[in-house]
């Protein structure tokens, strides 16, 4: 008797369900995608229908336009082919989740990203038993371990009160989706002072805000007075604005890098940034070893990051463990 | 410790030199001065694990934080590998304590937690290192660990710390750099002493800072010089690539400090000897050469180099590398301060004085005549010939300053020397370089052998890094320590001082000041230099 399938494996075009027919956040044209998450590594154009969670629903229609998009609520199965599938929050970004696919008396379950902390703009992260747990691996190192997210919140409004006081403007660096509105609507617990949006930040705040997440009240830079002052406001743009010419109209200002990846020092000493405040989107060690141990997995698939280390000390511990080599990004670097 | 830690991640932080000063100064006025001690010692580069008996070794500390954090071994080294620094690593690897911070002060810290189980059995060592880890701390363990492992590297010049004391206290800059030179023991009675007004009988014992000169690039051509002004405004000399010393003759007494602040006494007896028969006190800036009786020009720095290693030479030491001062300036006279006259002035008063002791083991260092900056630039082509480095520019009116200063001197070196090697070996930097690999090992031909022929550290730019770094760790063939091997595949053009001959090296040469100097990507590794080529630039 031929070994049975595997209910996902790698193919060229990405994640694949053989015993559905559909792929999971591939990145070339398919018929049939089940997109975890609106991010541009997993959600991309030309697939030819489009399951998702009803959060992500609006994240998709603003990146991807109108598509055929089959909405999921969270937990409830669907079929596709001979797979039951369904979706759980992973609590990465609004609206993200995990794939969860029983076919055969087995049960898989894909992570896409995850983060176990607390954030205010999505739901958190559901523990789903399984045989087989494909997880990220994107800080897959135990130097790797988040402080609160609400200490460092606090330390990025000294930090735009310690800018105040020296005239200078706080720029926060901050991936536009997602970690812009986590950090908003953290904000909102500790200061009513508003925030200023570079222009790619702003679209995604509008999608969150028409998804009823509350956070900290924004306006748009570019709306600003033209030659006015902007010491002691803080201000929110994607990393890719760094050193370019929209950076100059703050004179003064001092910058900063909200990612997991300030946890090194080197990281940000290499960016040149004044300061990095350490907040992630992604779990960190503990998590995903802890995570592995609330699924009840007894064999693991690490997807993107260092897969390496987290490969090697699962096997060690007990749990067979090897990694895809995808396509997916880190869209905190 | 906390404020101290504050003050580290602070400078840490800090991308300009203002914000670092104020910091500092802010520091040095709130700590307490047992605290300020330490601190300034630490500042300036003092380092527990090598100046004391050691705390703990690298391999110690791994294998501490391998049971501590309950990480395997190979995943603590996989950590280091990717943090680049081990003390940070250690400090990743922990959870913050539960219960409040530690709040003793530095000193505390350091004399009752750091200084007494150095040097004991292990078990009593690890004790006291894992009784800080479980109570400090993220900041404070950093800082803790970085005094274990070494100096803290933490972007903080001497002359940086030594103008935050001198804003902070209104002490002159020069006597506060004056009372730091040579080794010191952090104390309350030292920092009492280094901002007191008052004149100290050992403020008559220390060597003057000395004044450095800035570089003009090799490349630079005459039309860079000329921006100078008129060449008869300059003092032309040869730059000997020697050890630049200060020799002191005061109250009879001679000694020699070299500019690594070292006292040299002993090891280079001829010297004291020629200096002891000098008709008057004074203070010569100069240059420390090995220098052959019959020669007519220096033995290369090698030969200089064995002396220093030995603490009181032998009869035949001597007579194979014997040692010479070239003498630059007279910054002290019958105990009168000189640095503010012009340079013409202190010269003309040093060549009076050699002249009288006619030793050619303290000669003056001569002139390089020159009527305009072309003829000066023809000069210079001959510096590798007579086995200089190139040619010190100095203004005629110049005053002697404090550290490097541009403007006054200068210092304009010959093209270097140039090789195609291969890399063979990466390791990671320090500093904003610690998560890359930065500091490369290249090789030359020997036979069908690469031979490795020279370190260097910098000469990339920071897109070329970033590039060389993802293919190190993509091409991986073997890993010691921190350092891995790669397959040898590609060429770099080096540039270096000059070459010579050595026995402490493998390949039999050693090289001087090795950089990169750019990428050879249309140089396959075969095509790479011999070994041969490099030892025929040899002396």
């Amino acid at each position: 008797m031929p070994a049975p399938r595997d209910l996902v494996e790698l193919r060229p075009e990405g994640l694949y369900c053989p015993a559905g027919d559909f792929h999971i956040d591939p990145w070339r044209p398919v018929p049939r995608a089940v997109i975890t998450h609106g991010h541009g590594d997993h959600a991309r154009i030309g697939m030819g229908e489009y399951h998702c969670s009803a959060g992500s629903l609006p994240i998709l229609r603003w990146r991807l336009g109108e598509q055929r998009y089959h909405v999921h609520e969270h937990g409830a199965p669907f079929e596709l082919g001979g797979a039951r599938v369904s979706l759980h929050p992973a609590g990465h970004v609004l609206g993200s989740v995990q794939v969860r696919i029983e076919a055969g008396g087995e049960v898989w379950v894909a992570s896409g990203d995850y983060k176990r902390q607390p954030d205010p703009t999505c739901a958190p992260f559901e523990p789903v038993r399984c045989d087989v747990f494909i997880t990220e691996a994107t800080f897959g190192l135990p130097v790797y371990r988040w402080p609160d997210t609400r200490e460092v919140v606090r330390d990025i409004v000294d930090w735009r009160e310690r800018c105040a006081a020296r005239g200078e403007a706080a720029v926060l660096f901050c991936y536009a989706l997602g970690k812009a509105q986590r950090l908003l609507a953290e904000l909102a617990a500790v200061t009513d002072r508003p925030a200023l949006l570079h222009g790619a930040i702003a679209a995604g705040v509008q999608v969150y805000r028409d998804a009823g997440i509350a956070m900290l009240a924004t306006r748009a830079v570019a709306e600003e007075e033209k030659g006015r002052d902007f010491a002691g406001e803080l201000i929110l743009a994607p990393p890719s604005a760094a050193g370019s010419p929209w950076m100059r109209r703050f004179r003064g200002a001092q910058t900063g890098f909200a990612s997991g990846w300030m946890r090194l020092r080197g990281n940000r000493r290499r960016r040149n940034y004044d300061r990095g405040f350490v907040v992630s989107d992604h779990a960190d060690w503990p998590d995903l070893m802890r995570t592995v141990r609330e699924t009840g997995a007894r064999r693991v698939i690490a997807t993107h990051g260092s897969t390496d280390a987290i490969v090697r000390a699962l096997n060690e511990s007990g749990v067979a463990a090897e990694a895809f080599r995808t396509s997916f990004g880190d869209e905190e670097a | 410790m906390k404020r101290f830690a504050a003050l580290y991640r602070e400078l840490d932080r800090s991308t300009g030199t203002a914000d670092k000063r104020a910091a500092l100064v802010a520091y040095f006025r709130e700590a307490p001065v047992e605290d300020a001690a330490w601190a300034l010692w630490l500042l300036s580069g003092g380092k527990l694990a090598a100046s004391r008996a050691r705390i703990a070794n690298s391999r110690e500390l791994r294998a501490w934080i391998v049971a501590e954090s309950g990480q395997p071994e190979w995943l603590v080294e996989d950590c280091y590998d990717h943090v680049g620094d081990l003390a940070e690593t250690l400090a990743l690897l922990l959870d913050d304590p539960a219960a409040e911070d530690d709040d003793r002060p530095l000193h505390v810290w350091i004399e009752r937690e750091l200084l007494p189980p150095a040097g004991a059995d292990e078990a009593l060592r690890r004790d006291a290192v894992v009784r800080a880890w479980r109570t400090l701390g993220f900041d404070q363990r950093l800082l803790f660990n970085k005094l274990l492992t070494g100096a803290l590297r933490v972007g903080v010049s001497q002359r940086l710390v030594q103008q935050a004391l001198a804003e902070m206290s209104g002490i002159d800059i020069a006597r506060i750099a004056q009372r730091m030179l040579g080794a010191w023991t952090p104390s309350p009675r030292f920092m009492r002493d280094l901002l007191t007004v008052e004149e100290l009988p050992g403020d008559r014992q220390q060597p003057y800072p000395f004044f450095l000169a800035s570089p003009l690039e090799p490349a630079d051509g005459i039309e860079v010089a000329a921006r100078l002004g008129e060449v008869g405004d300059w003092l032309l000399e040869w730059k000997w690539d020697g050890i630049r010393l200060q020799l002191i003759r005061r109250g009879g007494e001679v000694a020699l400090w070299s500019r690594g602040e070292e006292r040299l006494e002993g090891r280079f007896p001829e010297i004291e000897a020629a200096a002891g028969a000098l008709a008057r006190d004074c203070v010569i800036d100069g240059e420390l050469l090995a220098w052959g009786e019959r020669e007519d020009r220096p033995l290369p720095f090698t030969a200089l180099q064995k002396r220093i290693q030995r603490r009181k030479p032998g009869i035949r030491l001597l007579a194979e590398a014997p040692a010479r001062v070239l003498a630059y300036d007279l910054l002290e006279l019958d105990g009168t301060d000189l640095r503010t006259l012009p340079l013409r002035q202190r010269r003309e008063t040093l060549a009076t004085l050699v002249d009288q002791l006619a030793d050619p083991r303290i000669a003056l260092s001569p002139l390089v005549d020159a009527r305009d900056w072309t003829e000066a630039a023809r000069r210079r082509e001959d510096a590798r010939e007579r086995g200089v480095e190139g040619l010190m520019l100095k203004r005629r009116e110049s005053v002697y300053q404090v550290g490097r200063r541009r403007g006054d001197w200068w210092k304009w070196k010959i093209e270097p020397l140039t090789i195609d090697g291969v890399l063979l070996y990466a390791q990671s930097g320090h500093g904003r370089r610690s998560t890359l690999f930065t500091d490369y090992t290249f090789g030359l031909w020997d036979g069908e052998a690469l031979v490795p022929v020279a370190k260097a550290y910098s000469g990339l730019d920071d897109r070329e890094i970033l590039e060389l770094d993802r293919w190190i760790r993509a091409h991986t063939l073997e890993r010691f320590g921190p350092v891995r091997s790669v397959p040898a595949e590609h060429v770099f053009e080096l540039g270096f001082e000059a070459v010579n001959r050595s026995s402490r090296h493998k390949s039999g040469i050693a090289v001087r000041f090795p950089r990169i100097l750019r990428w050879r990507r249309d140089k396959p590794a075969a095509e790479a230099d011999r070994l041969d080529a490099l030892k025929a630039l040899a002396r």
